[in-house]
């Protein structure tokens, strides 16, 4: 908590409000008794609940979803944590355009990544759509954000550990899973973590580059269209933000626990 | 990795000092190489999934689209189709595009200033929280930090449809003021309009421009602060004239984190924008899908790229930014 109560702790205290009130709507209405989103409340029901269990394309939705989050987490870090190991532990020439490149998806509106890896699979290659595609396109997504949470935990950690384990005879391979993939374990839990939510979360390439097989946002914008449909959907957003706060709070602890121990007083 | 590692060994021992500084200088190349293995599966990946793309609609905008069937000639024409003049000029908010096509033209424009209106907003929001966090706050900085970053990383599609909720007919601030006896019907000019769409981009975007700001207003040295107080200014001065200009990077930061993705946002003009609200990215979308017209939307993706781009170089260039840098080194 701050030293005193000035302006700035009252302006910290409304952000927050700002910040999650809007959130906080979608659960409050969702065991609201009305199908319009209003006040005053009605009364408590569990109702749309009971009706999203027992949706069936719903269930097939969140099943393609967490298998394309898992694929596209493990991969995206796998090819972070290679980069990252380059960009910390070598002098690289020409290291500056290569990660600004590796980063440029961060700042591409992902409606034009959409429509270039449509192009490149639908025209190109002529390959169905389908959810390879969409994990495809997760992956070029995932790579900057996990390659940048690796990138700060590899900085954090002595090179000597590395150097000593080598001159102590143990080989490149043996150095890697014994030294550097143990230091960089929270910060590889939390580009697991992340990535998984960045893909499970997406919605526009997710939109351009599926096929029949449709991912839970997929389906959360199909319903978003049908106003009678809204405590459904309310009662499914509602969810789908608990679970991934579990997994962002998760995943931020690990990142800035890693951040801290890091410091030369840790060690 | 393994047998780099063993090759380096063997060669090291038993050489004399030209042999042991061609050795180095062998070594110096091994470990850039060595780099360079490492770097490739993702440099590989990259190509494949970023520049191979951007490519091919990169060149897709010199084809042209004839019913289902695609004309391989080089030509401008879609871009020609983008900015061919005409005698009459169309006019939207009092500027007049002389154009044959002035809708591409004008949800260009629209989209930079419902962008650059976000991206204000965005800032002038998340600069006094920045503030409260480097310098007010003294425990739990962590936790607030965490609170903070959450709403980064949960589901934008629902934090944008939160406030289809909100600004709705039949929303939450018409019925709390119906409710309250303060309007007797609902106010129709909350949702479905470019303010819907500033309003809403910027409160799912603040959370992106605090962490820049945060970093940077943290790294400044407490005791140039003292030596202004010290010096006389006052707590406003000193603001303006240390606090400020220093943190001033971290500002940059943000307003291009903000400013470069939104442009082309595709699901908060859809859900809250209405006819009138419509951005680029849908035009982008429409040309992809129902309008069958890919060439010309890539043609479109181009240009908004080098737009933004441009604009980008302007800004950076207008602030002094290689300065900047300079002054930090």
């Amino acid at each position: 908590m701050p030293r005193r109560w000035d302006f700035f702790t009252f302006y910290g205290l409304g952000f927050v409000v700002f910040l999650y009130t809007p959130v906080l709507l979608l659960p409050l209405f969702s065991f609201n008794d009305s199908i319009f989103a209003i006040f005053p409340l009605k009364g408590f029901t569990l109702n749309a609940y009971h009706q999203l269990a027992d949706d069936t394309k719903l269930l097939g939705a969140v099943r393609n979803s967490v298998v394309v989050g898992i694929c596209v987490s493990v991969i995206s870090t796998a090819f972070g944590l290679l980069a990252a190991m380059a960009v910390t532990r070598y002098r690289l020439p020409g290291k500056g355009p290569i990660v600004g490149t590796i980063m440029l998806p961060l700042v591409i509106p992902s409606i034009i990544l959409g429509v270039a890896l449509l192009v490149l699979v639908r025209q190109v290659f002529d390959i169905e759509l389908s959810l390879w595609c969409v994990g495809a396109g997760h992956v070029l997504l995932c790579v900057p954000f996990s390659m940048l949470v690796l990138m700060s935990r590899l900085e954090g950690f002595d090179k000597n550990l590395e150097e000593a384990a080598m001159d102590l005879g143990e080989n490149g391979w043996m150095t890697f899973w014994r030294v550097t993939f143990p230091l960089a374990l929270p910060g590889v839990i939390s580009s697991l973590l992340m990535s998984f939510t960045t893909s499970f979360d997406e919605y526009v390439l997710a939109f351009f580059l599926s096929g029949i097989d449709q991912t839970l946002p997929i389906y959360l914008w199909s319903m978003l269209r049908f106003p009678q449909r809204l405590p459904i959907t309310l009662a499914l957003g509602s969810s789908i933000l608990i679970i991934s706060t579990i997994i962002v709070v998760i995943s931020e602890i690990m990142r800035r626990r890693g951040v801290q121990s890091a410091k030369p007083t840790g060690l | 990795m393994a047998e780099t590692s063993v090759e380096s060994q063997a060669s090291t021992p038993g050489q004399g000092t030209a042999g042991a500084r061609t050795n180095i200088g062998l070594l110096q190349r091994l470990e850039w190489v060595r780099g360079y293995l490492l770097m490739t599966p993702t440099i590989l990946l990259m190509c494949g999934l970023l520049i191979a793309p951007l490519a091919s609609l990169f060149l897709r905008s010199f084809w042209t689209q004839h019913g289902f069937d695609i004309d391989k000639t080089f030509t401008l024409h879609n871009y020609w189709e983008l900015i061919a003049p005409s005698d009459e000029a169309t006019y939207w908010l009092g500027i007049p595009f002389p154009l044959k096509n002035p809708a591409y033209a004008i949800v260009i424009v629209k989209s930079l200033l419902i962008s650059f209106g976000a991206t204000i907003a965005v800032i002038l929001i998340a600069y006094p929280m920045a503030y409260f966090l480097a310098f007010r706050l003294v425990r739990h900085k962590m936790l607030w930090l965490i609170i903070i970053t959450i709403p980064f990383w949960t589901s934008y599609l629902l934090r944008v449809f939160a406030w289809k909720i909100i600004l709705g007919y039949n929303g939450v601030i018409n019925s709390g003021l119906i409710y309250l006896g303060l309007i007797d019907k609902p106010l129709d000019f909350l949702l479905y309009n470019p303010f819907a769409v500033i309003v809403t981009l910027a409160h799912a975007w603040v959370a992106y421009a605090i962490l820049p700001i945060y970093v940077s207003l943290e790294k400044i040295d407490r005791s140039l602060l003292e030596a202004a107080t010290d010096l006389g200014n006052r707590p406003w001065e000193r603001f303006l004239h240390v606090t400020l200009p220093l943190s001033l990077p971290g500002v940059i930061a943000s307003t291009l984190m903000v400013f470069i993705p939104t442009v082309g946002d595709y699901v908060t003009p859809s859900l809250v924008g209405g006819p009138t609200g419509v951005m680029v990215g849908n035009t982008i979308q429409s040309l992809f899908g129902q309008r069958n017209d890919g060439p010309l939307g890539a043609a479109l993706s181009a240009v908004v790229m080098l737009i933004v781009t441009l604009l980008v170089c302007l800004f950076l260039w207008a602030v002094g930014y290689r300065k900047m840098q300079k002054r930090e080194a």
